[in-house]
């Protein structure tokens, strides 16, 4: 079975989930005998080292680079600062001015693609590849898979939904011949909000690679904070990952312990916001910030935190929290996440409900065998949560997309 | 000629609610327990005993004015029966009735339905005498037999429970004790003198309290009929066949649309068609048989999940600590002399409390069947944990 894969990012130039998902699926799928063409619109080359280490490890995926300024998680308002920043005045000629433009010039390139590259299948992964999808579509006539990782509501964080993104999410969902969703919140909320009929949508929950996170575990006991405990904020910096509450939760905890180093990871528009309500607060001293980590730093501060908190106002699925379970770190997570519904051994609270968040960070750190407790448990039933399980069912739904013929094929795999 | 001998098991905790950080210092109504709503005290008590206690008592009531030799045993815990008095008064005069008609004996247990013999002797004690006052003072009698919470039982509790005058003590029937011996016979516990040890028909009595709805079972439906042919196959081969159950198995746990009533109903009928069978109370039991054997059982043996051990209890750290620290404080309770802190300190050695912190079940599915007001077991812990520090700062105080 050949796919045809529009993504947005691929580890080791990822900058949130989607990226993690990305090589988690296509790795999987691989494994169970799918070939890919992952479709990458990039700007910086790709340094041919890697691609011939994805290309060893992993020999059926061919990672192919589209040449733009698309980054994912941008917004419109970066794509033009990013435009404007091209030195050359030639280079710009190659690229259009707005974000949207630029989405449907990479469209006009996926029509080529498609003409040129043999699939039966075409699997787009959330808005910026909805529109290569549908053309890519219109060229070979093969069945379409949108994939949901997040919507624009979830990243707006519920305020100012780019419209324009808005609707071509809509329409990738229409277009579709089957959709997606990375959670049963998700699901609800492309039922709701985008008016998706509800035997189009599959649910399909990622996983992790515990193995990849588990080495180690004893590496906490080499750092030395003293007394304190630490407790992590790992994403990106906007308003739906909701940090100005982890903030005002660790306002909360060190009115009643001292001993406590909160540590926030990651980038994003709100880097500016957060530091300063940090200093507001009189908490900047008891808060650290490391900027976006990736390799074995990441893993690092997994390990290092006596516990992760995943406050998010809308969190379609939420991969982080079973990382930090991997590394051997329980969790508290918010109720408005699609991992919350797939996961027991974990502590959850609404994200504004502030005061419940303070009492269950406190309860950690003064009861460690709260956090024991979670951290043996979660370990093991993170098992349940396997990209190869996630692949197995992607596996499922092309099947569905297929006529009888190429069915009996899937099987041979 | 087996002797059928019933023994229903009324309990009720008082929960705790949920409890912040924040109420530290500010609240000390623990067990106040609205914000649990429907799975608050009040609300549990109402509702079992409109399902259970009152139309069971009724059946029962009617059975014994029909049969004289039908025989039934409770024991109530005394945080169920204070909850009655509070909440369902008129479960509790049903219960009153029954006992009057002399058919019905009544069982001595741990106050507050507590694991204190495994914490503190003197504990255990206390509360059994507190059992003992109050059901002198309820139904004026007095108990020959004990019970321990969760049936938990080993040679030890037997020893101490002979030296209170108890001529009885009940236990889990588990073959892995027993080895090739039955448990439809009377047994003498390792070292002790007298005292009888009455065990569990653990097949017979979940065939009623676990199986009897369960249409995936190959004996589904169970009828009266069949169920005393399997009690008349045991005649020649044991004295007495102990069914040993929650009291709510009937309404509460198999509903009333399983037909469980009905069961119960013509029960008596269908034994006593067989003339050699009848019905005994535990006392009844010990006065008529001799010991079989002596039974040695040094681990501690319950009548809970396939371990039959206090795991679903003390299994995880959390449950360990949280019972460590609650019975650390036992000396400086007690001799703060108040009336209301005591009084919160038995409350919180309700096992209950420390079963709601069990994780081993808590996977896919089996949250249904997890009777638990609290939405994990680490909720559970946190709000008792938090309770804990509350009741230590007052406890500070008395100082």
């Amino acid at each position: 079975m050949k796919i045809l894969m529009f993504g947005w990012e691929f580890p080791p130039f990822n900058s949130g989930g989607l990226g993690t998902a990305c090589y988690g699926i296509t790795k999987s799928l691989s494994e169970k005998g799918a070939e890919i063409n992952f479709i990458l619109p990039q700007n910086q080359k790709i340094p041919e080292e890697f691609l011939n280490v994805i290309s060893a490890k992993l020999p059926k995926i061919k990672i192919k680079e589209v040449d733009s300024l698309l980054i994912s998680y941008m917004t419109p308002q970066h794509y033009r600062k990013r435009f404007l920043s091209l030195d050359e005045k030639n280079l710009a000629d190659n690229y259009c001015n707005g974000l949207v433009k630029e989405v449907c010039r990479y469209s006009q390139i996926a029509k080529k693609i498609a003409k040129e590259v043999e699939h039966d299948i075409i699997h787009t992964h959330d808005w910026m590849t909805f529109l290569p999808g549908i053309e890519a579509q219109k060229i070979s006539g093969k069945p379409l898979v949108s994939h949901i990782h997040s919507t624009e509501l979830d990243r707006s964080g519920g305020h100012g939904a780019n419209p324009q993104v808005f609707s071509i999410e809509k329409e990738g969902l229409q277009k579709a011949d089957k959709v997606i969703a990375v959670s049963d919140f998700t699901k609800n909320k492309i039922l709701k909000s985008y008016g998706i009929n509800n035997n189009k949508i599959e649910i399909v929950h990622n996983g992790v690679y515990k193995n990849g996170f588990s080495d180690s575990l004893n590496f906490k006991k080499h750092f030395n904070f003293g007394n304190n405990k630490i407790v992590l904020f790992l994403g990106r910096l906007t308003l739906h990952k909701g940090p100005d509450y982890f903030l005002c939760a660790a306002k909360k905890v060190l009115e009643k312990n001292k001993n406590v180093i909160f540590i926030i990871s990651g980038s994003g528009d709100m880097d500016q916001q957060i530091i300063e309500q940090a200093a507001d607060l009189g908490i900047a001293d008891k808060v650290l910030f490391t900027g976006f980590l990736r390799g074995e730093r990441l893993k690092r501060i997994y390990k290092m935190a006596d516990l992760y908190v995943m406050p998010s106002v809308s969190e379609p699925f939420g991969i982080t929290t079973l990382e930090a379970i991997a590394s051997g770190t329980p969790v508290l997570i918010s109720k408005q996440s699609g991992v919350s519904e797939i996961l027991n051994h974990c502590l959850k609270a609404d994200f504004w409900d502030v005061n419940e968040m303070t009492n269950k960070i406190l309860s950690v750190i003064d009861h460690d065998e709260l956090g024991e407790c979670l951290s043996s448990n979660g370990l093991s039933e993170i098992d349940k949560f396997t990209w190869d399980k996630a692949a197995e069912k992607i596996i499922g739904i092309y099947g569905q997309l297929l006529n009888n013929k190429n069915l009996c094929a899937i099987k041979r795999f | 000629m087996p002797s059928i001998c019933f023994y229903f098991q009324v309990h009720q905790p008082y929960r705790i609610k949920k409890y912040s950080v924040f109420d530290i210092g500010q609240d000390h109504n623990y067990f106040d327990d609205e914000n649990l709503k429907e799975k608050g005290s009040k609300t549990v008590m109402e509702k079992v005993a409109k399902k259970c206690y009152l139309p069971t008592n009724k059946i029962l009531l009617d059975l014994i004015h029909r049969y004289p030799e039908f025989k039934i045993s409770y024991s109530f815990s005394g945080t169920a029966l204070e909850q009655m008095e509070q909440y369902a008064p008129e479960a509790l005069e049903s219960f009153k009735k029954l006992v009057k008609t002399g058919n019905v004996e009544i069982l001595d247990e741990t106050y507050h339905h507590s694991l204190s013999f495994f914490y503190s002797d003197d504990e255990f004690i206390k509360q059994v005498k507190l059992h003992r006052k109050k059901i002198k003072e309820l139904f004026d009698f007095e108990p020959r037999v004990f019970r321990n919470t969760e049936l938990a039982y080993n040679n030890e509790l037997a020893y101490l429970v002979e030296k209170l005058g108890y001529d009885g003590i009940l236990a889990e029937g588990w073959e892995h004790y027993l080895e090739h011996r039955s448990p439809n016979f009377l047994y003498k516990p390792k070292g002790t003198e007298k005292i009888k040890l009455l065990l569990k028909n653990y097949k017979l009595s979940d065939d009623i309290a676990f199986r009897f709805s369960n249409s995936g079972w190959e004996e589904f439906p169970l009828y009266a009929e069949k169920f005393c042919h399997w009690v008349n196959s045991i005649n020649g081969n044991g004295h007495t066949i102990n069914l040993f159950m929650d009291y709510e198995t009937f309404g509460e746990h198999q509903w009333e649309d399983s037909g469980i009533f009905n069961f119960l109903k013509v029960l008596p009928e269908e034994i006593l068609k067989h003339p050699d069978n009848n019905f005994k109370t535990p006392s009844e039991l010990i006065s008529s048989y001799e010991s079989m054997d002596e039974l040695d059982i040094h681990n501690i043996l319950t009548w809970a999940d396939t371990e039959r051990d206090l795991s679903a209890w003390t299994g995880n750290s959390m449950q360990k600590s949280s019972l460590k620290k609650l019975y650390e404080l036992e000396e400086d309770v007690l001799d703060s002399n108040d009336k209301k802190l005591i009084e919160d300190w038995r409350k919180m050695q309700t096992s209950d409390h420390f079963y709601y912190m069990c994780t081993k079940w808590f996977n896919d599915g089996d949250v249904h069947k997890y009777f638990s007001p609290y939405e994990s077991p680490y909720e559970a812990f946190i709000s008792f944990m938090n309770v804990l520090n509350d009741f230590r700062f007052r406890l500070e105080k008395t100082k």
